[in-house]
């Protein structure tokens, strides 16, 4: 991890500072309404470090994650710029992060892709021109050497974004999972933000081996959490989402919460409230995890449960800019 | 090998529109061993296509010629007469097969008759599986003599990405789940002791060998006769 590469993202200097980070995620819409953006942004403000903004999440069409970056830093949010291999290829990943940084964003996450027979549009091409490992060495290229991918010179000023990947620890193959990850930090990922955890023994198991293998000496690892709606919310993820791994005692105590309350309205608040619950013990648990230096925090489409989450789990309020890093304006 | 599978007959039927006579071409090679358009496929859709005309109150003439090699102009050469005799040439063969007959006898109207697929290999009776992605570059020598371009739903190099599961990819449904080929790759090399292979990022690759560099053409000078040129 290193903030001294003349980025300005608050969360490279969070994570400098020593500090526990906060990241939380930003869904933009399936339409062209900016105030959905502005409305969850303040939901979202001083509840985190920096907001991921999703770039078609599920290979669903959304507004643009630069576009809702924008108004999200309007409203005093410093977004995590999310790309995806999928809809784009080097050329435009390029000119788009040129362009993203102009608008000053400052911190990418550089994915895969969820695969295009998810979503909306199954008959698409995908692209996959680079894969997430080459892109993260392509946004950090653009910043260390000042170069494009081909090589080519920047002539006057380069992006120099923090550089984020993601890392599964329940895919597959698991003894192969440490090693990918160091292979990120051997591109020069700056960050790893984790797919959800809900067995806390397996993801120990796993930040045990990164420890040894000295990743967590090269970046810094934000954990993933997110709470459950529901137990039907839980059981599809167990049983429905490749490469999740939920427990059976989760999902018996998000179906225990609900059991006895005829009221429906009454049922849901229960469910919800002990959603929240199992989030802010797996949060208390994963900050005692050693190489953990933050949680990244996805309520998809819930965006009102991480201010409560962030509170419960004595994460607020986050710490002050350091203002000669700040990148982004106050909160207004 | 090509393989390929035949078109829906209702789709063979409107691209054979109202010709009366209907020349049946099939390909004795990749067509062949995947059972979709050898001299056997040939002559059942043939007899299917007097039988669907007959149906109608129509009648085609519907004749079935099946060639050794349709890519090859030579062996093309054996059916001048009766492409030149037909109203539509229904070709058997893979997109190669149709291309080439199109090319030699250009007043001819042909169709397609088969879908090509991919090219793969058998996998049990009755199943073929895609194995290469003729990209141009072969990388099988470094991820375990398989594929990551054509096997990986997503085409990575430095797999597999968070969607592998028990060994089966992300993409697909039940027993339509692909193996995950970074699984494969994974295991292969571990066994071999060679997971060094992989441990250092993979560069982006340079699709320009691929079809992204735009149609492919070889030229082997060493092979050229003098007199016979080529075609561009």
């Amino acid at each position: 991890m290193n903030a001294s590469n003349g980025t300005t993202s608050r969360l490279a200097s969070i994570l400098k500072h020593g500090h526990f980070a906060v990241t939380t995620e930003l869904g933009p819409p399936k339409n062209a309404d900016p105030e959905i953006v502005r409305a969850k942004a303040r939901l979202l403000r001083g509840c985190a470090d920096a907001v991921n903004i999703t770039d078609n999440q599920t290979a669903i069409v959304r507004m643009s994650s630069i576009a809702a970056g924008v108004i999200a830093r309007q409203e005093g949010l410093e977004p995590v710029i999310q790309m995806t291999c999928r809809d784009r290829n080097r050329l435009a990943m390029q000119s788009d992060l040129l362009g993203a940084y102009a608008l000053g964003m400052r911190n990418v996450l550089c994915l895969s892709g969820d695969h295009q027979t998810f979503g909306n549009h199954p008959q698409a091409k995908n692209v996959h021109d680079i894969d997430s490992m080459q892109l993260v060495q392509m946004v950090v290229g653009l910043r260390d050497r000042g170069c494009f991918q081909c090589g080519e010179e920047i002539k006057g000023d380069n992006p120099r974004f923090f550089v984020g990947a993601a890392e599964n620890p329940f895919g597959d193959p698991f003894d192969w999972r440490p090693y990918r990850l160091a292979k990120k930090a051997k591109a020069g990922a700056d960050f790893i933000q984790t797919q959800l955890v809900f067995n806390v023994p397996r993801f120990r198991e796993f930040m045990r081996r990164v420890v040894d293998l000295g990743v967590t000496e090269e970046l810094s690892i934000l954990a993933g959490v997110g709470p459950l709606k529901s137990p039907a919310a839980a059981r599809y993820m167990r049983d429905q989402v490749p490469g999740m791994d939920v427990p059976d005692e989760i999902v018996e105590r998000m179906e225990a919460a609900g059991r006895g309350i005829e009221d429906k309205k009454a049922r849901t608040a229960a469910y919800r409230e002990t959603g929240i619950q199992i989030c802010v013990e797996m949060i208390g648990e994963l900050r005692e995890i050693k190489g953990v230096a933050g949680i990244h925090l996805m309520a998809i489409e819930w965006e009102d449960a991480v201010p409560i989450v962030t509170e419960r789990a004595k994460l607020l309020p986050r710490p002050a800019l350091e203002p000669e890093t700040s990148a982004c304006p106050p909160p207004h | 090998m090509i393989v390929a599978e035949q078109k829906p007959l209702a789709e063979i039927r409107a691209l054979v529109g109202d010709a009366k006579r209907v020349l049946v071409v099939g390909c004795g090679t990749c067509v062949t061993v995947c059972f979709a358009g050898g001299a056997k496929e040939a002559g059942v859709l043939g007899s299917l296509l007097r039988m669907g005309a007959q149906l109608d109150g129509n009648v085609k003439d519907v004749s079935e010629v099946t060639v050794q090699r349709q890519c090859e102009r030579e062996y093309l050469d054996g059916i001048r007469e009766q492409v030149e005799q037909a109203d539509a040439v229904l070709s058997l063969g893979c997109g190669i097969g149709v291309q080439a007959i199109a090319e030699q006898f250009p007043n001819a109207i042909v169709v397609p008759g088969l879908n090509t697929s991919f090219l793969g290999k058998p996998a049990a009776h009755g199943e073929w599986v895609e194995r290469c992605a003729a990209c141009g570059n072969c990388l099988l020598g470094v991820t375990g003599g398989i594929c990551p371009i054509a096997r990986c739903a997503k085409q990575l190099l430095n797999g597999p990405c968070g969607g592998s599961s028990k060994g089966k990819c992300e993409v697909g449904t039940g027993d339509s789940k692909p193996d995950c080929a970074w699984q494969l790759i994974y295991d292969k090399l571990k066994a071999q002791d060679r997971l060094h292979l992989i441990t250092e990022v993979a560069p982006p690759k340079d699709w320009r060998t691929s079809r992204d560099g735009g149609p492919r053409r070889i030229v082997r000078e060493d092979l050229k006769l003098p007199s016979t040129g080529g075609q561009k």
